[in-house]
């Protein structure tokens, strides 16, 4: 049904600010779960400072491509990665057998599905991933879960509750506070695998405006299955179908003008 | 649906297959209550048995339970007989148990759980883990005269007694740990993970803490059947008459603690019953049943101990 010609990448420019430069950058990606391929060759940039949508129909492996980023995958076994991701300026190939996970994971942050906060303290939440790094003078966390619970509009909400359990929050808190936890670490790339799927209308909205507000921070790659979410949220779009980017380019060209026939199929509604 | 409504008015009764429904529904509801009484039966009969032994325990053993009871050694005369040294060799025997079968077991079920590889081998110490918590409790008494008693020369100690239940609960905690372990959501360790947490941060920051209630939970019911295994205590060669205790394991000067106790010659509840028992007098029996209600209580007091923490865990924990 699907003819497999390379995929079509824009050359991509937004249409304001300034030209953006490459973060990181997927080239010839292929991914197995034991002998099943699951990612076929993929090419595609991540814009530094922007957001980039990831959709595509279940089971197209955008999740999977997404936790190839982080090396999640490494957690499981019978799982093969194939081809580089590169991470920039260093120019780093974050699937080498020499770069360790760990230290992938120390520079990309994430967040999941299902906030998935710790059965802690709201500050112990946030501080986790600084005292992984060593970080445990008492003023420095403090300053920097102050900062991190404000990026992720949370610190009015929660500035007075700090020694409260996380599962008191609502679960849009919840998820702000997983977003706050993984921006408290400074990471170079935030990963985002469907972060409003388990949450209602209103949690949604403020996830999405922090998404946007963010990105100055921080380059972000968000999965999602929700088309207008990726129309409201990102600068870039990739299509992606069968473990395969159909079409990668900027979001209006994606959702207004797409290249190809299979994408506009997806992006009306006739598909998928 | 337009349709089946219209159907619905314009047949003029469907009481002949509603009689025939109902009269199905009836003889379903007959079976359904027929099956709820038998259940009552089988519950009441169980239940009204155990508080049958439990009552009798309780009358012939509450007229002697009193703080002499308690702070008496065993004695010739009924009356007099107590049951300090038993109580202490139990207390003291469950304090070597626990020491060394909790780390061993939790040790043991993390590395089966998180580290070890998913291949053959793996499947078979498993089997076999299963398998150890159904070997009768004898059978690792000789186990443990020949290693514990002779082959390390620890003698019929409170330490050979102490490791041989060890032995015994470990397939327990082992088990119990590792189920505990996989309760706890596959999406929290990829939280960890994904803020750079290695694979011990992640086991001992997040792991055994959330699942440090079934952990508890395992290791006070293995220490509950422990405390009332007699068979393998016997085999070691346990005394059963004591009129002394072991040094105490506190002591009022440095270095405060005082390990002398391990090599001393001991006796627990079970044994010390088991010995009141088997004697004519019709007063040691009572002595017996008074033994007996205290080792229930040292029971139930572990059980409550392990349900008070699974709660206060699972209080703080929703996934």
């Amino acid at each position: 049904m699907v003819s497999t010609p390379a995929p079509q990448v824009a050359s991509a420019e937004p249409k304001v600010g300034p030209l953006p430069s490459i973060k990181t950058e997927a080239r010839d990606l292929s991914f197995y779960y034991g002998s099943f391929k699951a990612l076929k060759s993929l090419n595609m940039p991540i814009y530094q400072h922007r957001v980039t949508a990831l959709i595509g129909p279940s089971g197209c492996g955008k999740s999977t491509f997404l936790r190839c980023f982080n090396r999640m995958h490494d957690l499981y076994p019978d799982t093969r990665y194939e081809g580089e991701i590169r991470l920039l300026p260093d120019n780093v190939n974050l699937l080498a057998k020499s770069v360790d996970p760990i230290e992938v994971r120390m520079r990309i942050g994430m967040v999941f599905q299902k906030p998935n906060p710790f059965p802690k303290t709201i500050y112990e939440n946030v501080a986790y991933g600084l005292r992984v790094r060593g970080l445990s003078s008492k003023n420095l966390l403090d300053d920097k879960v102050e900062e991190a619970l404000r990026a992720a509009a949370l610190w009015d909400e929660a500035k007075d509750r700090l020694e409260d359990l996380a599962f008191n929050l609502s679960g849009g808190q919840q998820q702000r506070l997983c977003i706050a936890r993984a921006l408290a670490t400074d990471p170079e790339l935030l990963l985002f695998d469907e972060p409003t799927s388990a949450l209602d209308p209103i949690a949604t909205a403020s996830i999405e405006e922090l998404m946007t507000r963010l990105k100055d921070k921080v380059t972000i790659l968000v999965v999602t299955h929700n088309m207008q979410q990726a129309a409201r949220v990102s600068d870039y779009t990739a299509y992606m179908y069968l473990g395969e980017l159909m079409e990668f380019g900027e979001t209006d060209q994606i959702f207004i003008k797409p290249k190809r026939k299979e994408t506009e199929d997806y992006i009306t509604g006739r598909f998928g | 649906m337009d349709s089946t409504m219209s159907r619905a008015s314009s047949t003029p009764s469907r009481a002949p297959q509603l009689q025939d429904m109902r009269a199905l529904i009836a003889s379903g509801k007959r079976k359904q209550v027929m099956f709820a009484a038998l259940g009552l039966l089988c519950t009441t009969i169980a239940l009204l048995t155990l508080m049958a032994a439990f009552l009798d325990l309780l009358i012939d053993g509450l007229p002697r339970l009193s703080l002499d009871f308690l702070t008496n050694f065993p004695s010739r005369r009924a009356t007099e007989a107590g049951v300090l040294s038993a109580w202490v060799g139990s207390a003291l025997v469950m304090l070597v148990t626990m020491f060394a079968g909790v780390p061993l077991g939790i040790g043991a079920a993390v590395y089966l759980e998180e580290y070890a590889k998913k291949n053959w081998i793996t499947d078979i110490i498993e089997i076999n883990v299963t398998n150890l918590a159904g070997v009768p409790s004898i059978v690792y008494g000789l186990l443990a005269l020949g290693l514990f008693v002779y082959q390390f020369g620890f003698g019929q100690s409170v330490l050979s007694a102490g490791l041989t239940l060890a032995l015994l609960i470990l397939p327990i905690v082992i088990v119990a740990t590792r189920e505990a372990l996989r309760a706890v959501p596959g999406h929290m360790r990829e939280a960890a993970y994904a803020l750079g947490a290695t694979r011990w941060q992640m086991i001992s920051g997040h792991l055994l803490p959330y699942s440090a209630g079934g952990i508890m939970t395992g290791v006070i019911i293995g220490m509950a059947r422990a405390i009332g295994e007699t068979a393998p205590i016997i085999t070691i060669g346990a005394l059963t008459f004591i009129a002394f205790l072991p040094s105490s394991p506190i002591t009022s000067t440095p270095p405060f603690l005082n390990f002398d106790w391990l090599l001393a010659e001991f006796t627990v509840l079970p044994i010390q019953m088991f010995n009141w028992v088997s004697r004519p007098d019709k007063a040691f029996q009572l002595n017996a049943a008074a033994a007996g209600v205290i080792l229930l209580v040292m029971t139930l007091a572990m059980n409550a101990c392990a349900i008070y923490i699974r709660y206060q865990v699972r209080k703080k924990i929703k996934w």
